[in-house]
């Protein structure tokens, strides 16, 4: 499945590790929910990134406490038409002020890729090769956006304060 | 009448057909015994039992692109001709009955 | 009217770009029917029975002369001639081919019609009193806050894949014409003893499987507060709500499982989070767009004109005038809600041609605006008591006049089997032959008013539990039965109906309801004792009794 991130297809610098499999001696590693609470610390110290896979049936509040020593967080859509995913993406980006990579796994389809950036997100797991091709194109679908969110794009609200000062500014 | 929508074992209790809506327009179809669909309840393949009910809806659900919505339906052989076997069916394929005199 | 700017065309054409794109990759295949469903359903596109159905928004259920010629247009270039006012201030049209669609929605567009969010788990129309701005006794216009919330809930990226489908409705009025009640979240406009504007804010109403009346979770929330709020309310909604079963999915059940006070308190917590942040709306915003809402400039004119006084000899226009003309809150002019529910008719259908006579007369008389109820009427929100003998000829014309407004042949209903893929039952046979039974406007009025309900299934679309007499078609053994209850009310004394016994096969309904209102005028204390006001006093045994005696 190929990993958007920067607008591109990519190359992942983590590795899925399943629970109980060894982790690999070096390099970013994606693990669950489960062996991040378990030993945080065997995977902080080792030579490498630290990713961890979050359900979405679970309070992000958890993850606060590592949150700086996390290089990614992934969440995940089940289906595409379940949302939980981003509540927890904002929670993150916009409470919790997560700065590392936060990654949209799952069902994660062309459709949804706009919503996914303004609420945060910024490496797609895409499911299909022609959506992630596709990807540049889709996100240049709207340039109007209502409501804020955490992405600092300004919302028609405030871009027509802006247009209404500009025009009696030059009165 | 209730809504096929609900129908969860595929369960049949007479004649039936598989019918669905037409992708591109909504029409109602039906789906042959030659692999396709037709606007005519005259054209459509009738099924007897629960695993040739199967079979038909599994190949008509595959039909993603031609037809969505897919169920089974039953129907009345009279004489040969296939009449719709409930309300929505008869709905469905004469159009709706508004205009028709309730009976006092 | 609220006036669309630069910003608000570029994202309805934005929009329709997408769905095009959409349209064209389901029908090359690209997207499967699982994957396009719930994108189309996020444009109001549904599948009914013979076709597809394209549900398109009235935000708060006002429209422009020009947007009403332009639905007009979709009916009879898209469609078979004519649309369908639903409860939620929309408009439906039947026979939709999806390859049209896009095209449909550009011609819409540009007039500033969309359809976005009309269907799907997301936030829908938010709707509101279709006598905002007009009404006498008004606190404020209720549209400006529609309006506000409209945006907000446009397109949010966090909540357009909620559990289930999400309504709200305002009202600024004592009397709510909007069923607040009955919402998701229903906001009640007040102003606190500062004299400030806020809303007491409900939550968890909602009819269906499981009816219940929205709670209230805060009395007053500032208007300021009014976003942020909302966002907690929506996000505690999106995490908790339970998407394991379609039927425990919305948030009157979150509610119900969780209890008002530990929801409400959920809520508050979230809330503390937010308030101050960038969704707090300042004085500046709120008036930007209220300064965007166009009011008449109206004239100084007299109660009682001469137009008036000469037509009164007329007794047809009298009837007229004294059901379906409303008080207005500037002298000399009035509210006219025109029916749409003609003898022996759908309810709430409106030819194309019908749609264009109006728009016409609401140039003429009402400063171009239309508005559209939940009980699927038409109203006139501005016109001069002058010009009511004129305009009152003119709808007579149109099929437009049926002076029945609020009276037992103005029936709200559902579409029914014979349009939707939901229904057990029809409804608009039953409606139409009710309009033929009570025909009579002397017995209409001597009836007085009295609100039928009808649904044909248990989705509830024609609000029967809140409904004076509801009706509910369900399926037994392959023949429709209907269920009535009465007793259900919508308005600011919200109730919901109560079962009068067993179910009765369709050809009995109207007989039936027949029995229930002799049974009612046999029994009121005093000719202006309403029905429902009947029903509260004696409860529903004596109801009972007359109509199953003989059955």
């Amino acid at each position: 499945m190929p990993l958007v991130k920067g607008g591109k297809i990519t190359g992942d610098a983590f590795v899925h590790v399943e629970d109980g499999a060894e982790l690999p001696p070096n390099g970013g590693v994606l693990v669950s929910a489960k062996r991040l609470l378990e030993n945080p610390e065997q995977l902080f110290k080792r030579d490498g990134k630290v990713g961890v896979i979050w359900p979405n049936n679970r309070d992000v509040e958890e993850l606060v406490p590592y949150l700086d020593g996390l290089a990614a967080v992934a969440l995940v859509f089940p289906s595409f038409r379940d949302g939980r995913a981003y509540s927890q993406a904002r929670l993150l980006r916009e409470r919790f002020l997560y700065r590392g990579e936060l990654r949209a796994t799952g069902q994660v389809l062309r459709d949804q890729f706009v919503f996914m950036l303004r609420a945060g997100f910024d490496a797609f797991d895409v499911k299909k090769q022609s959506d992630a091709e596709a990807f540049a194109q889709t996100v240049k679908r709207y340039s109007v956006f209502y409501q804020p969110t955490g992405d600092g794009r300004i919302t028609a609200l405030h871009r027509r304060m802006q247009l209404r000062h500009s025009e009696s500014a030059r009165l | 009448m209730t809504s096929p929508l609900e129908q969860k074992k595929i369960k049949i209790s007479g004649p039936s057909v598989v019918t669905a809506n037409r992708t591109w327009d909504g029409a109602v179809i039906y789906r042959t015994a030659r692999k396709g669909w037709s606007n005519e309840l005259a054209d459509a393949a009738i099924v007897r039992n629960s695993d040739e009910a199967r079979t038909l809806l599994a190949e008509s659900v595959a039909d993603d692109l031609g037809a969505i919505g897919a169920y089974i339906a039953p129907v009345e052989i009279n004489e040969d001709a296939i009449a719709p076997g409930n309300l929505r069916e008869q709905i469905r394929l004469s159009g709706v009955t508004i205009g028709l005199p309730i009976q006092a | 009217m609220y006036a669309y700017d630069e910003i608000d065309r570029t994202l309805v054409n934005e929009r329709v770009s997408e769905f095009r794109d959409q349209v064209k990759r389901r029908l090359s295949g690209e997207l499967t029917e699982d994957e396009f469903k719930m994108l189309r359903l996020q444009n109001g596109v549904y599948l009914q029975l013979h076709a597809y159905m394209y549900r398109i928004a009235i935000p708060y259920g006002t429209l422009s002369s020009e947007q009403l010629r332009r639905l007009a247009h979709v009916a009879r270039k898209y469609d078979r001639g004519y649309g369908h006012f639903t409860t939620r201030q929309n408009i439906q049209f039947n026979w939709i081919k999806l390859a049209e669609l896009p095209d449909a929605m550009a011609d819409l567009a540009e007039v500033g019609i969309h359809s976005m969010q009309t269907s799907g788990n997301n936030t829908r129309n938010v709707t509101s009193d279709q006598w905002a701005g007009v009404a006498p006794g008004e606190i404020e216009d209720p549209r400006i806050w529609s309006e506000i919330l409209r945006q907000y809930t446009t397109l949010h990226p966090e909540f357009s894949f909620l559990p289930r489908k999400f309504k709200f409705a305002i009202t600024a009025s004592e009397h709510d014409r909007a069923a607040i009640k009955i919402h998701d979240i229903g906001l009640r406009l007040h102003k606190n003893a500062q004299g400030e504007t806020g809303f007491e804010v409900m939550v968890g109403g909602g009819l269906g499987r499981t009816p219940f009346l929205g709670k209230t979770i805060k009395p007053f929330v500032h208007g300021r507060d009014l976003l942020s709020y909302v966002e907690a309310i929506m996000r505690v909604y999106n995490q908790y709500g339970r998407r394991d079963n379609i039927y425990k999915a919305r948030i009157k059940i979150l509610v119900h499982e969780l209890g008002v006070e530990k929801f409400a308190q959920e809520v508050e917590d979230e809330w503390q989070q937010t308030r101050d942040g960038a969704l707090a709306l300042d004085d500046e915003v709120i008036e930007d767009i209220r300064s965007r809402f166009f009011y008449p400039a109206y004239e100084k004119l007299a109660h009682m004109p001469d137009e008036l006084k000469k037509a009164a000899h007329d007794p047809h226009f009298e009837a007229w005038r004294k059901n379906s003309v409303f008080p207005h809150k500037v002298q000399g002019y009035s509210i006219v809600t025109v029916s749409l529910k003609p003898v022996g008719g759908p309810p709430g259908d409106a030819t194309a041609e019908q749609m264009d006579a109006l728009a016409d007369l609401a140039d003429k008389y009402s400063f171009g605006e239309i508005r559209v109820g939940h009980e699927q009427n038409l109203a006139l929100p501005h016109v001069a008591r002058r010009d009511l003998p004129a305009l009152w000829k003119a709808l007579d014309k149109a099929g437009l006049a049926t002076p029945n407004v609020n009276l037992i042949s103005d029936i709200i209903a559902c579409p029914g089997l014979d349009y939707c893929s939901l229904a057990n039952a029809r409804s608009i046979p039953i409606a139409q032959e009710l309009t033929r039974r009570f025909a009579n406007p002397d017995t209409a009025n001597l009836i007085g008013r009295l609100h039928i309900n009808i649904s044909g299934c248990i989705n509830a679309c024609g609000h029967h539990h809140v409904g004076h007499i509801g009706i509910l078609g369900v399926e037994k053994n392959g023949e429709e039965v209907y269920q009535i209850t009465i007793g259900g009310r919508a308005d600011e004394h919200a109730a919901l109906g109560a079962l009068i016994g067993p179910a009765v096969p369709y050809a009995e309904v109207a007989d039936v309801i027949e029995d229930i209102v002799e049974a009612y005028l046999a029994l009121r204390e005093r000719p202006d004792e309403l029905f429902i006001d009947t029903v509260k006093r004696l409860g529903v045994e004596p109801f009972r009794e007359r109509v199953y005696a003989t059955r």
